[in-house]
């Protein structure tokens, strides 16, 4: 029971026991997974299980190991089965129209979790995602209101080049910094998501910067590339936290380390409690036909030092990540 | 004037009726003519059988009739038209077509789908899969199967998939059909079964070349045959006028005299037993044999292409052991189950195919030589740099190498030269015992000379020596006793006087002359 | 006397590597200055070798297989594999030498794998290795259940950013790892050999050379360099990333190899040059960081710059140098 508490308590989910989701108890709900390609990945696939637990849903889950067509069978098994709803992480965003109009024919709602689809709405009841426009906003703001008038250039740790989070925390940031002239971007590198990647151009950056003595910040589009910056900077010399500043996107267990030790400044989750709010939508939809809105955003939360970073750790260090 | 000439020369074309004809076709590779001024003339049906040993120009003129080589002297003519053949599917449209050895149809598509492929009856723009089987079906009566066309064709046996592609070349060009060794693979009855559908394709009126090993195969089907040698037309006959032994002496040399010179060595007395086999052998490659062998020896090996002797050669070097029999080396009882071991006990090999087998090309001259001692050494006990020029040099001078320097790579040495390269890197071991296959092929004359000297040579220090060889005469000149092999058989062991041509020739033909065809290809 | 071993190092690689370091100067100043700091060297030229030298130690096994004309795309995953079995074992709360040998004992035992498959079974090297490269990473997420498996054992991660005598550790191992791969293949026989198998197995067999033994010992090497690799990249980031450590970097390894002067269809082969091979390209990847051109121009400027070089070494161009000798010396 432990445990359990715990689990739910990680996905920061304050409404566990509400009446919806008492409405819930004793659904079947499948859930089709695009495989566990990443920490946060695998933290999403367990919250979800423990989301659907706390509740007394039935939770089916289907590992697609990145193939769409294994999503395929594994929604039409969903649909022979007769599951009450259905939550997909799309792998692609083309080609659902005929199996998602399989499961409208056999009235099956399902609930795009994470990733969106191109196609009508009318085939999904709804899709939960976060906004990654709005977490590049909430980075750059904490960046905004922490340095005030001090001139400040920052270094970016781009995502995979071409890559959607890494177009919109990028688009998300400059908004937020283009009201402050003193903020400036002087470098932007992609790091590929990787920490060793993070790394290593971490460590170019600072070459290039004069040892890092005119970096004020360092904006990472995910936690493990800070992570990997963080070594670099503290290789060469300089205190990362506080000689440089650091904030990046995600919320992984490592990054509250870090902001714990002093180590980095601030974090914006990505939640992987996609399972909640889609579980909240279903059981009113069951209950008394309530549709919700097409897209559900999630918070995009900050946490900094004062959020209690060691306990944000324990959270979420059995999740998977 | 040249109007009546060529007026004439029509009128000769149409006088001889060949379906296809080659006239002085020559083909040169670098500065090696592997074709010679050949004339090749097929009747529409016939079966002609092309023979010749390895290195006679087969290959380069079949591969000229089928347009995959264009010859560099000489014309082609189909129904007396000079036609210029530029490819295999080229030559098609004049009707001619191959079927391999190894047949290369698609194992995984259906029987009907590889008779058709790429001209499949359509409907509607699509393949009309039930016309095609059903038209399969029809043809493939005609060759006797009576099988699902719709069944996958590697399900099928050789045999069957052989007279498929046969099926097939003839319905795409229906002229002339080559076939190029099709019953390496096959087993007796599947033999049977091919004979009666080439019978009833020559009753048709098609030209058919065949090429075979199979001395007996080419008595049971052909009715002429052609054979080359060096490059060069030795003679074309029906096979009516040719005798067995006739035809194996213009296959291995038109100069062997049948009063024939008798070895000079096959007085020497017998010394020192090295090697002793017993009822040796491997299955599917070697009958079991027994031959002893003894210090200062040279055992010739003669027989023709496909016999068996390269076979024998490679399972005395342990590089396809033995399954049966013993061998001891002077007296003790050894194994030969892998070449480190052979060289082990100190044998050395001199493979035939030597650019395959033997040399390494981009390596240099001295790494060529010091190779297998080096081998023998093993990985730990390296030979340095100096130590490796003086083995090379040192051998290569015995050998008599030219080469611009011993560091030069080996593939830019002439191919008497590469010989002479693996000869001296076995005498590098110092070996007691030396398998020579084909040592002499495809050299220049002078290099032949020196690896002739050279076997001389060590065989008068001592060393046993088996040499494999086509070259009858040469293998009279320096063998101390002779062994025929034939059909993967050693059929005779020939001592004294009987070592000589006539007798060696003989042996190859007329062993088995008298028996059923049947039982031949049983081998 | 002296001409001999400087003319030796003087070729299209060592020339390459040159011009490179040199293009990285003109975009970037500071690219020379290298710096004592915290008892260690600190530059670019350091970042180079130091980056460099995972590609490195991949190289150096990647040659050797190379030169036997096999191929071993597995590395990648051995790294990932290595890397995810040290930190398992050091967040179980084993010592770090016994991470350190659990890595090299599967790096090992991959090796051994994929020799089997290439000398036993006579797979062709390309599919052999196809197996492991794909189910090698799986493994490795298996070990890691898909999450970056964090440690902070002295031992792991001094081999990761350690420093020797001021030179960073994966710097000093890849050096000491190509003294002694050269050592081991060229004051043997088994330089020879391996020689032999690339350019003719059949022959090479025929002469007593054990070549099955060879190649499985070959694929060996090539396991236990690209289980090193995989220590140093975890320790590195102070974490197992079965996801992303090693991945695509069998490419580089070959690339090395071949910028090396190793060709493809196997033969002769220098450890050395593949070294070096593998410190152009990083020396490319850390020119592009320090060059502050947009992240979109990286693959095209690697391209690039790759084909340049190939160009430079490929027979055709040696024609054209002669070619353009001959007629200057005419001209004159």
């Amino acid at each position: 029971m432990s445990i359990l508490k715990k689990l739910a308590l990680a996905a920061g989910l304050a409404t566990a026991l509400s009446s919806a989701a008492m409405a819930a108890d004793g659904m079947t709900v499948g859930f089709s997974q695009i495989g566990s390609e990443s920490g946060w990945r695998a933290a999403e696939t367990s919250v979800t299980k423990s989301q659907a637990e706390s509740r007394g849903i039935n939770l089916k889950f289907a590992d697609a190991q990145q193939k769409q067509e294994n999503q395929i069978k594994a929604i039409r098994g969903f649909i022979a089965q007769g599951v009450d709803a259905i939550l997909v992480a799309p792998v692609v965003a083309t080609g659902w129209e005929d199996v998602l109009n399989e499961a409208k024919e056999a009235n099956i709602p399902v609930v795009l979790l994470d990733r969106g689809i191109d196609g009508p709405e009318d085939l999904y009841l709804t899709s939960v995602a976060s906004d990654q426009v709005k977490e590049g906003r909430v980075a750059g703001q904490w960046l905004v209101d922490t340095v005030k008038d001090k001139d400040c250039k920052v270094v970016e740790l781009q995502g995979t080049v071409g890559s959607t989070p890494a177009i919109n925390r990028k688009k998300g940031f400059e908004e937020a910094i283009a009201g402050s002239k003193n903020i400036t971007i002087i470098r932007s590198q992609t790091g590929d998501f990787t920490r060793s990647k993070g790394k290593e151009v971490m460590e170019g950056f600072l070459k290039a910067e004069n040892g890092g003595k005119g970096i004020c910040a360092l904006y990472a589009h995910n936690d493990d590339m800070a992570v990997g910056a963080i070594q670099a900077i503290k290789d060469a010399g300089l205190k990362p936290g506080s000689d440089i500043l650091v904030v990046s996107i995600d919320g992984v267990p490592d990054i509250f380390t870090a902001i714990a030790a002093g180590e980095a400044n601030a974090t914006v989750e990505l939640t992987p409690n996609m399972a909640g709010p889609a579980f909240d939508a279903l059981a009113a939809y069951k209950k008394d036909g309530t549709v919700p809105p097409k897209f559900i955003i999630t918070e995009s939360k900050l946490y900094t030092a004062a959020d209690d970073p060691k306990g944000e750790y324990e959270r979420r260090k059995g999740l998977g990540y | 004037m040249q109007d009546t000439v060529n007026r004439e020369q029509d009128a000769a074309d149409r006088a001889t009726g060949y379906r296809m004809e080659a006239r002085q076709v020559s083909k040169i590779f670098g500065t090696h003519k592997a074709l010679d001024g050949v004339d090749f003339g097929l009747l529409p049906g016939e079966v002609h059988a092309l023979l010749g040993e390895n290195g006679a120009g087969k290959s380069t003129l079949i591969k000229i009739l089928t347009g995959a080589y264009q010859p560099d002297g000489g014309a082609i003519f189909v129904d007396g038209e000079e036609v210029h053949l530029t490819s295999p599917l080229q030559a098609q449209t004049y009707g001619i077509g191959t079927v391999y050895q190894e047949v290369n149809l698609l194992p995984n598509r259906s029987v009907a789908e590889n008779l058709f492929l790429g001209h499949q009856p359509t409907r509607f723009g699509l393949v009309d899969r039930r016309r095609m089987d059903r038209e399969a079906r029809v043809l493939l009566k005609r060759y006797g199967l009576d099988i699902d066309p719709s069944s996958e064709l590697g399900a099928h046996s050789v045999a069957v998939q052989q007279i498929v592609a046969i099926a097939r070349a003839v319905q795409l060009s229906g002229k002339v059909l080559i076939l190029d060794e099709p019953t390496a693979s096959l087993d007796r009855d599947e033999v049977q079964r091919l004979f009666e559908v080439i019978a009833s394709l020559k009753r048709d009126g098609l030209a058919i070349v065949f090429i075979t090993h199979f001395l007996d195969q080419v008595f049971a089907l052909a009715d002429r045959v052609t054979i080359l040698r060096n490059g060069r037309l030795v003679d074309t006959r029906r096979l009516t006028e040719l005798s067995r032994t006739d035809l194996v002496r213009k296959m291995l040399g038109k100069d062997i005299a049948f009063s024939g010179s008798t070895s000079l060595e096959a007085e020497r007395p017998p010394t020192e037993l090295l090697l002793d086999f017993k009822g040796y052998g491997r299955k599917r490659s070697v009958r079991p044999f027994s031959l002893a062998i003894h210090k200062g020896e040279v055992i010739g090996v003669a027989g023709l292409l496909g016999s068996g002797r390269t076979e024998m050669a490679r399972m005395m070097f342990g590089i396809d052991p033995a399954d049966e029999g013993s061998v001891t080396l002077s007296g003790k009882p050894i194994t030969v189950k892998s070449a480190t071991e052979a060289i082990g006990h100190g044998f050395g090999f001199c493979p035939e195919d030597r650019k395959a087998d033997g040399i390494l090309g981009d390596l240099s001259v001295r790494e060529n030589i010091v190779i297998a001692l080096q081998g023998k050494l093993g990985w730990f006990r390296a030979l340095n740099r100096d130590e490796q020029l003086d083995l090379a040099g040192q051998f290569g001078e015995a050998m008599d190498i030219r080469a611009a320097s011993l560091d030069m790579p080996v593939k830019l040495l002439s191919g008497g030269n590469q010989q002479k390269v693996i000869l001296a890197r076995w005498l590098a071991t110092d070996p007691a015992f030396l398998i020579l296959d084909e040592p002499t092929r495809g050299i220049d004359v002078g290099a032949h000379a020196e690896i002739v000297r050279t076997i001389n040579r060590l065989r008068d220090d001592g060393m046993a020596l088996v040499v494999i060889s086509s070259e009858i005469d040469e293998v009279v000149a320096y063998s101390s006793r002779v062994v025929v092999m034939r059909d993967r058989e050693m059929v005779a062991e020939l001592k004294g006087e009987d070592i000589n041509p006539a007798v060696i020739v003989q042996a190859i033909a007329t062993h088995g002359e008298n028996s059923e065809f049947e039982a031949e290809v049983t081998a | 006397m002296m001409r001999i071993p400087l003319a030796r190092l003087v070729n299209t690689q060592t020339i390459a590597l040159v011009g490179v370091l040199l293009l990285n100067w003109i975009l970037f100043p500071g690219f020379f200055k290298i710096e004592w700091q915290d008892g260690r060297l600190f530059g670019s030229l350091i970042d180079v070798l130091n980056r460099g030298a995972p590609v490195a130690i991949l190289a150096i096994g990647m040659t050797a297989v190379i030169a036997t004309k096999g191929v071993d795309l597995s590395v990648g995953a051995v790294m990932a594999m290595a890397g995810a079995v040290a930190a398992t074992l050091v967040v179980g709360g084993y010592p770090g030498w016994v991470a350190v040998a659990g890595a090299l004992t599967v790096g090992l035992l991959c090796g051994l794998w994929n020799g089997a498959l290439v000398a036993l079974l006579d797979i062709q090297p390309i599919i052999a290795t196809l197996v492991l490269m794909v189910a090698g990473r799986g493994i490795a997420q298996l070990i890691t259940e898909g999450s970056i498996v964090t440690f902070s054992d002295p031992t792991l991660v001094f081999i990761g950013t350690g420093s020797f005598l001021g030179l960073p550790m994966p710097v000093v191992i890849a050096l000491a790892l190509m003294i002694l791969v050269t050592l081991a293949v060229r004051k043997t026989a088994i330089g020879l050999f391996i020689e032999a198998v690339g350019v003719n197995r059949s022959a090479a067999t025929l002469a007593g050379i054990r070549s099955r033994l060879l190649l499985i010992a070959v694929y060996a090497v090539s396991g236990l360099c690209a289980a090193i690799a995989g220590i140093i990249v975890a320790g590195d980031i102070r974490g197992a990333d079965a996801n992303n450590a090693g991945l695509w970097l069998e490419l580089d390894a070959i690339l090395a190899a071949v910028i090396g002067g190793t060709s493809l269809l196997g033969g002769r082969f220098s450890i050395v040059m593949s070294v070096v091979g593998a410190l152009i390209i990083q020396a490319m990847n850390t020119g592009i960081l320090v060059s502050g051109y947009p992240p979109e121009f990286n693959l095209v400027v690697k391209a690039g710059m790759i084909t340049l070089i190939l160009m430079i070494q490929s027979p055709f161009a040696g024609r054209l140098l002669t070619w353009f000798g001959r007629n200057r010396r005419k001209g004159a």
